[in-house]
């Protein structure tokens, strides 16, 4: 039933199966839009009511890696398509390089996201007691620029003046920071996983115009993710960006 | 409360009466009998969705009235701050007496109660006044009443607060006007009067150096700010109310005055809700200081912008 | 009266319970047959309804003196918290959906089995997975945070076992979502040939509403609650107003599923009512495009409503104002449901068997409970009555009145399909009626306690309450026998009780029209449907004599 013959028992026809496993995804990802929907309002409210701290953490993140990291994953949403419309049309091996290539910028993506998160580490921004805003601008580390460094500090002061709380509300927008990507990057890992089968089906020449059914629908989750992506982007990264 | 009960309780009836009259009088006599088929009627379907909601409307209407009344007080309230903490009640008389779990008050005024909470979320409610609202923490809620009857009222708390919550009542007792103010002078276990405390802390904080009476100082004089128009940097005004006052206190840059800098720090965390109020009575007592022309947050009667 | 088949039957050789396709507990554990997920999650909430149950019994037994009769303040504030959690997570969301629609949906549309087969056992693992997790807080500390979780109690001062609880509830989330997820998929996409949408049972309508909602509104407490757990686990400050946050922030988010959910949980049971109705009055049922319709209306109008559970929390006026006048409009398809059972039963053929006593409980206890809700909406009264023992009544008339007295209305209807077996008919007879009278003597005091005054979730109360609350156990003690007594009978019918045959009510659903119990593929043949529903008139294949054949009319669409 798994292997060959892939039509599923409780199916009448194909046709039937290809429906329930498409409108099934789409309701899913409506789940999804839902379920992280509860975050970007919570982060919203908060922004509003806390815009120096926010500003001040949104100005941390490494913007480079960030833009970057966005054009990784739009280009994978690019080989993905590419893949669903190499099963279409019948070419297989384009298949399995396509997806290869999407599991690969999947991958890069998440590898810089580490960078990033180490950072974080490394700077004292990670949630909890040993959270501090003032921390790197008073510690230089290897690679840093001391003008930026200068100027970080001098935009910590300032904020620390208008919000003497600036580690409490600095600690949401990077809990709500945290929060976020890390979702988003659970979420990719679950993809990777999920192309990682893909790309195996496809070894086996699994997918062609008749049944392709599998890649469309991971096709689908996959751009669900890389469009979350590029709202979180702007939201996280881009605030108050007039340097 | 009448009203609705009568139409709910017609309803109730006439559905009751209608299914057990059917019930007995369409029992099936023969086992293969089936029913006589009665098709569809939009027109009778749309007579019973109009009818309940023409009926719905006038309900929501009555509430809503009432309920506009209620969260708008009227003007010349007798005030009492009202503090809940896990698990009892703190009452404090405009003259400052504090009361603990119960709440003297003069038979025959509007009395409004300003709630604040120390920690979780309470609710103050008094069942024979038919009122309650939420006290909730980082909120100031406000609610009044109207006593025409002395007597002595229970009290409850009614939002769940933990272990307590069920012995976290009182007594609000309703006097005549000569008996509230025998009472009031014959109390032991006097406190200082808020505003007097108030006006202590304006100096111990510092509040004074720039909150200066004349106008001359880095920030608005407070001269008759309370309840007056405040005219915003955004171009907005806002009244200068209770929450007001403590939003300035503990988030200064929230709302900036026109022509005012972001200077104020906050004072989260350094002051008690005691304080607040403290600070609120004294700022509410310089309503009747003279305004100075210059140097004052309050917006400028319309017309003149 | 009584509607036992003329001929008797013989059990099917071979069926879903007893098909070989392989070895004991494993072909269980393992399944992917919707009928015995459907079983398996009979299991499961019937050990929550018990315990559900035993922590309501503690609580009507501590209420019966003002000083608390039984347990110390912390324990009662476990008790009421753990009822709460068990009964409306564990028991009466999945309920009716993962036990009778689980089962009932492919059979009633003609399918093999539901879309998405494992997916359907993913649901009940998580489902065992989260209630695990709930166990779990229970025995270590309890929780006694109430089951709305306000904050800052729930996420900084309650010292109680919050997240393991709040965990289980995300867990169990995820299985509301999915099954939510199958059946719409199923509904669409894998109807036999000729059940169009207009020809589909209302249950299946009613199950189509409420998927809509688990799906929409699930993720949002999900959220909301791993939130509240973060924020208890690394002092974060979202819902914590020492940090900044915002409690009321959590009672948007939250209600903005729990008013919700309150309509997955009575939607079902009203999709039952739907089907007993017209089969014991043995005629199509009045409406059914309305009764369709107004289903999708509540689930919808259901979403925007939330807020009417904060009216006294200080929001502004006009929010209040919207909001009462939003919970006044969803009161009218509730109504028009009502209406239209009734007018069913007009100039019907009306047989009082089990199902139809429960039915018509169903109804008599709903409309209170629906009434009281018109209380509740109006904001001038919501003042005097909000969070008071007058809620409490109004709430569990709802989903005690309505949904339990549903659910075991279809364990009554469906038995015979499910077990192949009928039950002791006077004796369930009696049961449905102690049920309503018990149920009725616990909770109609209360409304009179809530309006005197009584707050909710008091472990103590002043002695002027104690006469309402005396009345309230007393009506509780029926109220058990009312169920202990459908469960042992029940059982009992499970072995020595009379073989039903295909369809002994008769009944018109697809699901008649095959062996009780049916055989693991569901149908022998696939059907095509070409009838009208609830269509007693015309179906010659009911064993009715006083049906006459005629064509069936051409209606619907696809």
């Amino acid at each position: 039933m798994h292997r060959t013959g892939e039509l599923y028992g409780q199916f009448q026809t194909l046709e039937q199966q290809k429906e329930s496993a498409t409108l099934g995804m789409w309701i899913f990802l409506i789940t999804e839009v839902l379920f992280f929907g509860g975050l970007f309002l919570t982060y919203t409210i908060n922004r509003r009511t806390f815009s120096t701290a926010f500003g001040i953490g949104s100005n941390t993140l490494d913007i480079t890696l960030g833009a970057g990291n966005t054009v990784v994953l739009i280009m994978s949403s690019l080989t993905m398509a590419m893949a669903v419309w190499s099963a279409q049309v019948g070419k297989k091996k384009l298949v399995c390089i396509f997806l290869i290539a999407t599991l690969g910028l999947g991958t890069v993506f998440l590898g810089v996201k580490a960078i990033e998160y180490k950072q974080k580490f490394d700077h004292h921004l990670i949630p909890g007691r040993s959270f501090d805003m003032k921390y790197h601008p008073a510690h230089p580390m290897a690679g840093d620029d001391l003008k930026e460094l200068a100027l970080e500090k001098k935009e910590v002061d300032e904020a620390l003046a208008v919000d003497p709380d600036i580690n409490f509300h600095g600690q949401l927008y990077f809990s709500l920071y945290f929060g976020m990507t890390g979702l988003h990057a659970l979420h990719m890992i679950v993809g990777a996983g999920l192309l990682l089968w893909l790309i195996k089906g496809s070894f086996a020449g699994r997918f062609t115009p008749q049944y392709n059914t599998p890649v469309e629908v991971v096709g689908l989750y996959w751009h669900f993710v890389d469009i979350v992506w590029i709202y979180l982007f702007p939201l996280l990264y881009l605030i108050d960006r007039h340097r | 409360m009448l009203f609705i009960t009568g139409i709910c309780v017609f309803f109730a009836a006439a559905i009751t009466i209608a299914i057990v009259f059917f019930f007995f009088k369409y029992h099936r006599k023969d086992s293969n009998a089936v029913g006589i088929v009665t098709h569809e009627d939009s027109r009778l379907e749309a007579v019973w969705m109009i009818v309940p909601l023409m009926l719905s409307l006038a309900m929501f209407g009555w509430g809503a009235v009432v309920y506009v009344d209620y969260r708008n007080a009227p003007r010349d309230t007798f005030d009492v701050y009202v503090i809940g903490k896990q698990w009892m009640w703190k009452a404090q008389q405009p003259n400052g007496l504090e009361e603990i779990n119960e709440l003297h008050v003069p038979v025959g005024r509007n009395i409004r109660l300003i709630l604040a909470s120390e920690d979780v979320i309470h609710d103050f409610f008094v069942p024979a006044f038919r009122v309650k609202m939420d006290v909730v923490p980082g909120h100031y809620n406000t609610m009044w009443f109207r006593p025409t009857k002395p007597g002595r009222y229970h009290f409850f708390c009614s939002q769940y607060c933990g272990t307590n919550h069920a012995i976290m009542g009182g007594w609000v007792t309703v006097m005549e006007p000569s008996d509230y103010a025998a009472w009031l002078s014959g109390s032991s276990g006097g406190s200082t009067n808020p505003v007097v405390a108030g006006e202590k802390l304006f100096a111990e904080k510092a509040c004074i150096t720039c909150h200066v009476q004349d106008g001359t100082g880095r920030s608005p004089s407070l001269n008759g700010v309370y309840s007056a128009q405040v005219l915003l940097a955004d171009g907005s005004t806002v009244t200068a109310d209770e929450a007001y006052i403590r939003e300035s206190i503990l988030q200064p840059n929230a709302k900036i005055v026109a022509g005012y800098l972001p200077l104020m720090p906050t004072f989260q965390g350094q002051l008690t809700e005691e304080q607040i109020f403290a600070l609120t009575a004294y700022i509410k007592s310089l309503q009747s200081q003279p305004v100075p022309a210059k140097g004052s947050g309050i917006a400028p009667p319309t017309g003149k912008r | 009266m009584n509607n036992t088949p003329p001929t008797s039957y013989e059990l099917p050789r071979t069926h879903y319970l007893n098909a070989t396709y392989g070895d004991g507990i494993r072909s269980w554990l393992l399944t992917t047959d919707h009928k015995r997920i459907a079983l398996l999650y009979l299991g499961s909430v019937t050990v929550f309804f018990f315990i559900g149950g035993v922590l309501a019994t503690m609580i009507r037994i501590h209420l019966l003196t003002p000083g608390g009769a039984l347990v110390t303040p912390e324990t009662y504030n476990k008790l009421f918290t753990m009822h709460g959690v068990a009964m409306i997570f564990f028991f009466l969301v999945p309920s009716i959906p993962a036990v009778f629609g689980n089962f009932l949906i492919p059979l009633m549309i003609g399918a093999k089995d539901l879309a998405f087969p494992k997916l359907n056992l993913l649901s009940w693992y998580l489902y065992m997975v989260g209630g695990c997790f709930v166990l779990y807080s229970f025995s270590t500390g309890g929780l006694d945070t109430g089951w709305t979780f306000y904050t800052p109690l729930s996420s900084v001062y309650s010292n109680s076992a919050v997240t393991p609880a709040v965990i289980g509830i995300f867990i169990n989330g995820f299985s509301t979502i999915l099954t939510g997820l199958n059946f719409i998929v199923t509904i669409h996409t894998m109807r036999a040939p000729g059940m169009t949408w207009f020809r589909l049972p209302l249950f299946v309508w009613a199950h189509y509403a409420t998927s809509l909602i688990m799906v929409l509104a699930t993720p949002v407490v999900a959220i909301t609650l791993l939130l509240v757990g973060l924020e208890r686990l690394f002092h974060l400050g979202f819902f914590n107003p020492a940090l900044g946050g915002d409690p009321i922030l959590f009672q948007h988010l939250f209600w903005f599923y729990s008013h919700p959910v309150v309509y997955i949980m009575v939607l079902p049971g009203m999709g039952v009512v739907s089907e007993i109705i017209p089969t014991f009055a043995r005629k199509p049922i009045f409406g059914y495009s309305f009764i369709a319709g107004s289903s999708i209306a509540i689930a919808v109008i259901g979403f925007f409503v939330w807020a009417h559970h904060m009216f006294v929390t200080g929001e502004s006026t006009y929010i209040a104002l919207a909001f009462s006048f939003l919970s006044y409009l969803v009161a009218i398809p509730s109504a028009v449901k009502v209406f239209n059972w009734t007018s069913t039963l007009y100039k019907g053929s009306i047989s009082w068997d089990p199902p139809m006593i429960y039915a018509l409980g169903f109804i008599g206890l709903f409309v209170i409970g629906g009434l009281t809700g018109l209380f509740l909406a109006s904001l001038g009264l919501d003042i005097h009555i909000h969070d008071t023992y007058f809620v409490v009544a109004h709430f569990h008339y709802i989903m005690v009145g309505g949904s339990v007295m549903g659910y075991v209305g279809a364990l009554h209807f469906w038995w015979p399909k499910i077990t192949g077996r009928l039950y002791p008919q006077s004796l369930s007879r009696f049961a449905a009626v102690v049920l309503f009278i018990g149920f009725n003597l616990t909770f109609f005091p209360q409304f009179i306690l809530g309006y005197l005054g009584m707050p909710r979730r008091y472990h103590t109360y002043p002695p002027e309450f104690q006469v309402l609350n005396v009345l309230s156990t007393a009506g509780a003690s029926i109220l058990a026998l009312g169920y202990l007594l459908p469960m042992s009978y029940l059982t009992w019918s499970m072995r020595y009780g009379k073989v039903a045959g295909p369809n002994p009510w008769p009944a018109t659903g697809l699901e008649w029209k095959t062996a009780s119990p049916p055989p693991t593929e569901n149908f022998d043949v696939t059907p095509e449907v070409n009838w009208e529903p609830y269509d007693f008139k015309n179906r010659t294949d009911l064993g009715l004599p006083a049906a006459t054949p005629s064509p069936a009319p051409a209606h619907g669409d696809d």
